[in-house]
């Protein structure tokens, strides 16, 4: 049994149950952003050249695309969960810190939404 | 709703190794979300066909991005290797004081030699192309 008051759990003071997710998924995206990132990083530096043909021709192969879409789909995620963090912890005030998470949070998805859109154009044949 | 002191009091803390290198870790971890708006840019460029990229290419090749580049080698091999050091806190193990300080020198360490790999691969990708 809570012995929050309604008024404290409308305010927001203490805990809103959501701590234990929201640390399990940064632990899980900051597992998969290891191998992931390594990739990027490897086969970005390993293309012969950054001209558009090269970049769009290694875009558009399969595998390369499933993981570029990973990548975008998980650091976007991972970005998220961190400067939710740092707004929680730095932007004073809970209205400007709510305004604050909104922005962070859609950015993030348009973020992702793009650059899944970007890859999935390319892979599917759209940009020649 | 009273006003109250913010969790990290960043200035009431005498600087020490451990608040560094975590401090560092949210630093670089910022610092790598703008990065990722560059990323999606620079997708949605190659995306957008020949002509968008000639035009994105004037911005992501100029000589002052090579800095910014630079920068995100440095931040994501602190990061990666500041990170890797955190999962395994995670597990309980390596809290102690005197592990913490030598895991502290050995993400240093780890993580300038990652990004001198890095930036050696830059390096050689970029006088590779024109």
């Amino acid at each position: 049994m809570s012995l929050r008051t309604p008024m404290r759990r409308v305010l927001g003071a203490g805990s809103a149950r959501g701590g234990v997710h929201h640390w399990w998924m940064q632990r899980l995206t900051a597992v998969a952003l290891v191998p992931l990132s390594v990739w990027f990083a490897v086969s970005l530096l390993a293309l012969p050249s950054f001209d558009h043909a090269t970049v769009a021709a290694w875009m558009g192969q399969g595998p390369t695309a499933l993981l570029l879409i990973l990548l975008v789909v998980v650091a976007s995620w991972h970005s998220r969960l961190g400067l939710e963090v740092v707004v929680e912890d730095y932007v004073p005030g809970p209205g400007a810190r709510t305004v604050t998470l909104v922005v962070v949070n859609f950015v993030h998805v348009l973020l992702a939404a793009a650059g899944v859109l970007a890859v999935l154009k390319v892979a599917l044949g759209g940009a020649a | 709703m009273p006003v109250r002191p913010l969790s990290p009091h960043l200035s009431v803390y005498k600087l020490r190794y451990t608040m560094l290198t975590s401090g560092l870790n949210r630093i670089t971890g910022m610092g790598l979300s703008a990065g990722l708006v560059l990323l999606v840019y620079w997708l949605l460029a190659v995306a957008g066909g020949a002509q968008a990229h000639a035009r994105a290419e004037r911005v992501l090749s100029h000589p002052l991005m090579k800095l910014v580049y630079a920068g995100f080698i440095v931040g994501a091999c602190y990061h990666l290797v500041a990170g890797i050091r955190h999962l395994v806190w995670d597990t309980g193990r390596g809290l102690e004081r005197a592990q913490s300080e030598r895991s502290a020198w050995l993400v240093t360490i780890a993580s300038i030699v990652l990004m001198l790999l890095v930036g050696y691969g830059a390096w050689l990708a970029m006088t590779r192309t024109p």
